[in-house]
């Protein structure tokens, strides 16, 4: 079981420079899990008091997973991960 | 230093007089490794707000799915101050997540006179933002790109 995982260009010192990087997992938890495993330090980056960073977008089959349950979105061979972090501030 | 052209300046300031007293934003794309802004990309605030700005994540996605087929990377990551001057807050400090980019801030705060003209004068400065460190720049404002 294969997922293809983006990383956006600031997550890229994790992954050696590559912008995508396969994984595994049933779930978007288990998935991140398994990308901390190969990539160590990602997950601080992704995950934060045990939820999705605010921050941070991440999408499967370009659904961002906020709206198809998160953490606990679900998974299969052959899916598209990307993560991208959002573009905001404020004054 | 950020080199843009007149007609990608103007369209920053002009997208950021419009949505005043909103946060404007958007982004200048440019070929990869390239420092040219060459694609100028209005976005909408999906947080509609005077004080905060936020890329619409469905956007957000299309956006850097465009970019990435096209090889290209945002050169540019612009987004106005309707009451505060042009300098990066510690909000835009820290979400700032492209250590390549040149973020532009504009302030509209001056720029509106009572009559209702916007004539008045626009900041408009540039700054590099890496890990949580700060750097104005200079900007050359030319013609067109070379």
């Amino acid at each position: 079981m294969a997922i293809e995982v983006k990383i956006p260009t600031i997550l890229r010192t994790y992954t050696a420079g590559e912008k995508a990087v396969s994984a595994e997992g049933k779930t978007l938890s288990a998935l991140i899990d398994d990308l901390e495993a190969n990539h160590s330090g990602i997950k601080e980056r992704l995950i934060d008091n045990g939820d999705l960073r605010r921050f941070i977008n991440v999408y499967i089959n370009d659904e961002d997973v906020r709206f198809i349950g998160g953490l606990d979105a679900e998974l299969k061979d052959g899916d598209q991960v990307v993560v991208l972090p959002a573009v905001a501030g404020g004054c | 230093m950020l080199t843009i052209d007149q007609a990608t300046y103007d369209a920053i300031v002009a997208h950021a007089k419009r949505d005043h007293p909103d946060e404007a934003c958007g982004i200048v794309a440019g070929p990869e490794g390239s420092d040219r802004p060459e694609r100028f990309i209005e976005m909408i605030n999906a947080a509609g707000s005077p004080t905060f700005y936020e890329f619409d994540s469905t956007d957000l996605l299309q956006l850097y799915k465009e970019m990435d087929a096209n090889d290209e990377e945002p050169v540019i990551v612009y987004h106005s101050h309707t009451a505060t001057e042009a300098y990066p807050s510690r909000t835009d400090i820290g979400l700032a997540m492209e250590p390549n980019a040149h973020y532009v801030l504009v302030s509209t705060r001056d720029c509106f006179t009572d009559g209702g003209n916007d004539d008045g004068p626009v900041e408009f400065r540039s700054f590099r933002i890496i890990d949580g460190n700060v750097t104005e720049e200079e900007i050359s404002i030319v013609a067109t790109l070379s």
